[in-house]
C-alpha cells in the first residue's frame, strides 16, 4: 500500500477542510447517496408542497382568493391566529420557567420532569384532546360546572386553546434547556453578589444569553400551534364561524368536495409554514453560536 | 469541588426557585397531568372485563393490527431514509446542501391536515405520482400503504435531527485509525461509526414509532378510514367519542397512551445513554 492511499483528500496539508468528511467513500457512491437523498426529497417534501399550491391555483388565483376571503374561512383564519397568540406566550413563559427550574437547580425527581415534558411528542393529539374532552366535558364533573356557570370548555374556544397548548407546550423548554445548561450558572450567580435582584439578574444577564434560543422554539412553537389537527379536532366541535381552525376548515371543505378552496386554506398554511421554516433557518445562519447547544443534545 | 464548596452548591445560590417550581407544577398539572388523570379515571371505571371486550373487538382489533404494521413499515422506511439523509447531510459538502438540511424540517413544520391532503392529491389515480403507479398496479391512497406513506412524512425529521448532531460531533481519529489499520470504508462505518451513533439511532427510530402510532390528522386524508381494512386506532377512539361512547374511546386511547409512555421511556434512556457516550 502506497503512504498516498492513507492520507484522506480532507487531511493533506495546506488544504482547509471545508466539512467534517472523515470517511472517504469512492466518488461513484458519494454521488448515489446524494442521488437518493435528493430523490427522496423531491418526491416526498418538494412535490408535496408543489401540490398544495398548483391545486389551489388550479382555477386560477381570483378563485384561490375568493375561496379565502369568504366569511367562513376569514373566521377560521382569524381564529387560529387568535389560539397561537394565546398559547405562544403561555409556552413562552412556562418554556422559561421550566429552562429556569431545571438548569439552575439539583432536585429530586428532575429527570422525570424532563421526560414528562417531552410527553407531547409521543401521545397521540387524538389522546390528548380526548383527555380534556374527558376532564372539562359538559358530562364530568369540572366541566358541568364550568358549563353552568357560562364557561363552555369543551366546543368553545378554551378547549381549543388547551388542546393546542397541550401539544406544543414543550418547544420553548426542549430548546432552551440545552443552550442554559452549557451557560451554566456562574454569570448569574457572579450577578447575584453584584448586588442585582433577582428578576434584574433574569432581564439583564439571562435573557440576553437565551433570546435567541427562545425566539427558535417560539417559532417551532408558533409552526406547531397554527397547525395542530388532532388534538383540535376533538375538542372543537367543528362549529362553521366559531370553533373551526384552519387546519379543521380544511378538511370540512375537501370532505365536500371544495377541492380549490380546501387546497387554497391549505396553501394559506403552507405559506405560514414556510415562512416560520426560513426564519428559523436564517436563526441557525446567523446565531449559531448560541444555537450550537440545541443541535449538541 | 471539595468538601468546602459541597455545602453551598447544596444550598440554592439564584433565585426563583419556588417561583419556577409553581410555575411550571400548575401548569403540568393543568394542562397534562389532571387531563391524563381523567382519562385513567374513567379507565378503570369501565371495569377489566368490559375493557378487555373493547380491546379485542374484531374492529378494534383489525384498527390495531393496521396502525402497528403501518407504523413499522413507516419506521422501517425511516430508520434506512433517515440514516442515509443524515449521512449525506453531516459527511458531503454539495451544492444546495444547506437548502436540503433546512427541507427536512418541512413535514415537521408543515400542518399534518396539509400534509395528508395533499399526499393524497399526489398518489391518487389522477395525481402526479398517483397516475404513474395505478397502471403498474400499485395503489396507494386508501390502502395501508398510504398509511404508512403519511406515517413516514411527519415522522422522518425525528430520526434524521436525533442521528444528525452526534454524526457531526464524532471524533475522525477513531475512523483515521481504522484506516490506517487497513479497514475498507465500509468496515470502518460498521464497526467504528454506527456503534458510536447507534444508541442516538435508536433514540430517534423510537420517537419516530411512537408518532406513528399516534400520528391522526396526515392519515386520515390518505386512509380512506374504511373500517376493518385503512382505520387507524387513534381515529377509532374519535368515532366511537363521536357516538358519544367514552368508554369505548378511553380504553382505546389508553392502549395508544400505554404504547406511547413506553416508547417515550425507552428513547429518553437511549438518548441518555448516547449523551454518556459522547462525554466520554
Amino acid at each position: 500500500m502506497s503512504d498516498a492511499s492513507l492520507i484522506t483528500p480532507d487531511a493533506r496539508p495546506g488544504r482547509p477542510r471545508k466539512f467534517r468528511a472523515a470517511t472517504a467513500e469512492a466518488a461513484p457512491a458519494r454521488l448515489a447517496l446524494i442521488g437518493i437523498a435528493l430523490t427522496g426529497v423531491a418526491i416526498l417534501i418538494l412535490a408535496p408542497l408543489a401540490t398544495v399550491f398548483a391545486e389551489a391555483l388550479a382555477d386560477g388565483w381570483a378563485a384561490a382568493l375568493a375561496s379565502l376571503t369568504k366569511p367562513d374561512a376569514r373566521s377560521a383564519i382569524q381564529l387560529t391566529l387568535l389560539i397561537t397568540a394565546i398559547a405562544l406566550p403561555l409556552n413562552a413563559a412556562f418554556g422559561v420557567a421550566a429552562a429556569w427550574l431545571i438548569t439552575k437547580f439539583d432536585f429530586r425527581g428532575k429527570a422525570f420532569l424532563i421526560t414528562l415534558i417531552d410527553l407531547p411528542f409521543s401521545v397521540s393529539p387524538v389522546v390528548a384532546g380526548l383527555c380534556i374532552v374527558l376532564l372539562f366535558g359538559a358530562n364530568s364533573l369540572i366541566g358541568g360546572w364550568l358549563v353552568a356557570h357560562g364557561l363552555p370548555i369543551v366546543f368553545a374556544i378554551p378547549g381549543i386553546v388547551l388542546a393546542t397548548v397541550f401539544v406544543t407546550f414543550p418547544f420553548v423548554a426542549r430548546e432552551l434547556i440545552p443552550v442554559m445548561i452549557e451557560q451554566g450558572r456562574t454569570e448569574e450567580e457572579v450577578a447575584l453578589t453584584l448586588g442585582a435582584s433577582g428578576w434584574r439578574v433574569f432581564w439583564t444577564v439571562t435573557l440576553p444569553n437565551i433570546r435567541w434560543a427562545l425566539l427558535y422554539g417560539a417559532l417551532l412553537c408558533t409552526a406547531r400551534a397554527m397547525g395542530e389537527f388532532g388534538a383540535v379536532a376533538v375538542v372543537s366541535g367543528k362549529i362553521r364561524g366559531k370553533t373551526a381552525t384552519m387546519p379543521i376548515t380544511i378538511e370540512m371543505l375537501y370532505n365536500e368536495y371544495l377541492s380549490v378552496a380546501a387546497f387554497s386554506m391549505a396553501a394559506a398554511l403552507t405559506a405560514l409554514a414556510l415562512i416560520t421554516l426560513t426564519l428559523k433557518t436564517a436563526l441557525e445562519l446567523r446565531h449559531a453560536d448560541q444555537l450550537a447547544a440545541i443541535r449538541r443534545h | 469541588m471539595t468538601d468546602i464548596a459541597a455545602p453551598i452548591r447544596a444550598k440554592r445560590v439564584l433565585p426563583g426557585f419556588t417561583l419556577s417550581l409553581g410555575t411550571v407544577l400548575l401548569y403540568m398539572t393543568v394542562i397534562v397531568l389532571l387531563p391524563v388523570l381523567a382519562l385513567i379515571l374513567k379507565g378503570a371505571e369501565i371495569g377489566p372485563a368490559r375493557f378487555w371486550d373493547i380491546i379485542t373487538s374484531a374492529r378494534t382489533l383489525a384498527a390495531l393490527r393496521l396502525t402497528i404494521t403501518a407504523a413499522l413499515i413507516a419506521t422501517a422506511i425511516n430508520a434506512v431514509y433517515g440514516l442515509l439523509m443524515a449521512w449525506v447531510l453531516t459527511r458531503y459538502e454539495f451544492p444546495g446542501r444547506r437548502i436540503l438540511d433546512a427541507l427536512i424540517d418541512v413535514p415537521f413544520a408543515l400542518p399534518t391536515a396539509v400534509a395528508g391532503l395533499s399526499l393524497t392529491a399526489l398518489f391518487s389515480g389522477n395525481g402526479w405520482f398517483g397516475q404513474l403507479l395505478e397502471p403498474l398496479g400499485i395503489s396507494v391512497t386508501y390502502t395501508i400503504w398510504g398509511v404508512a406513506l403519511a406515517m413516514s412524512f411527519t415522522s422522518i425529521p425525528f430520526v434524521v435531527r436525533t442521528v444528525q448532531p452526534v454524526l457531526e460531533d464524532l471524533d475522525p481519529a477513531y475512523e483515521q485509525a481504522a484506516r490506517t489499520l487497513g479497514a475498507s470504508e465500509f468496515t470502518i462505518f460498521r464497526r467504528v461509526v454506527f456503534p458510536q451513533i447507534l444508541p442516538a439511532y435508536l433514540a430517534g427510530c423510537t420517537i419516530a414509532l411512537a408518532r406513528s402510532l399516534g400520528e391522526f390528522g396526515a392519515v386520515v386524508f390518505i386512509a380512506g378510514n374504511l373500517p376493518f381494512k385503512t382505520e387507524i386506532a387513534a381515529l377509532l377512539a374519535f368515532i366511537r367519542l363521536e357516538e358519544y361512547d367514552y368508554q369505548g374511546a378511553a380504553a382505546i386511547a389508553l392502549v395508544l397512551l400505554f404504547f406511547a409512555l413506553i416508547l417515550l421511556f425507552v428513547s429518553n434512556r437511549l438518548q441518555a445513554r448516547a449523551m454518556r457516550f459522547k462525554e466520554r
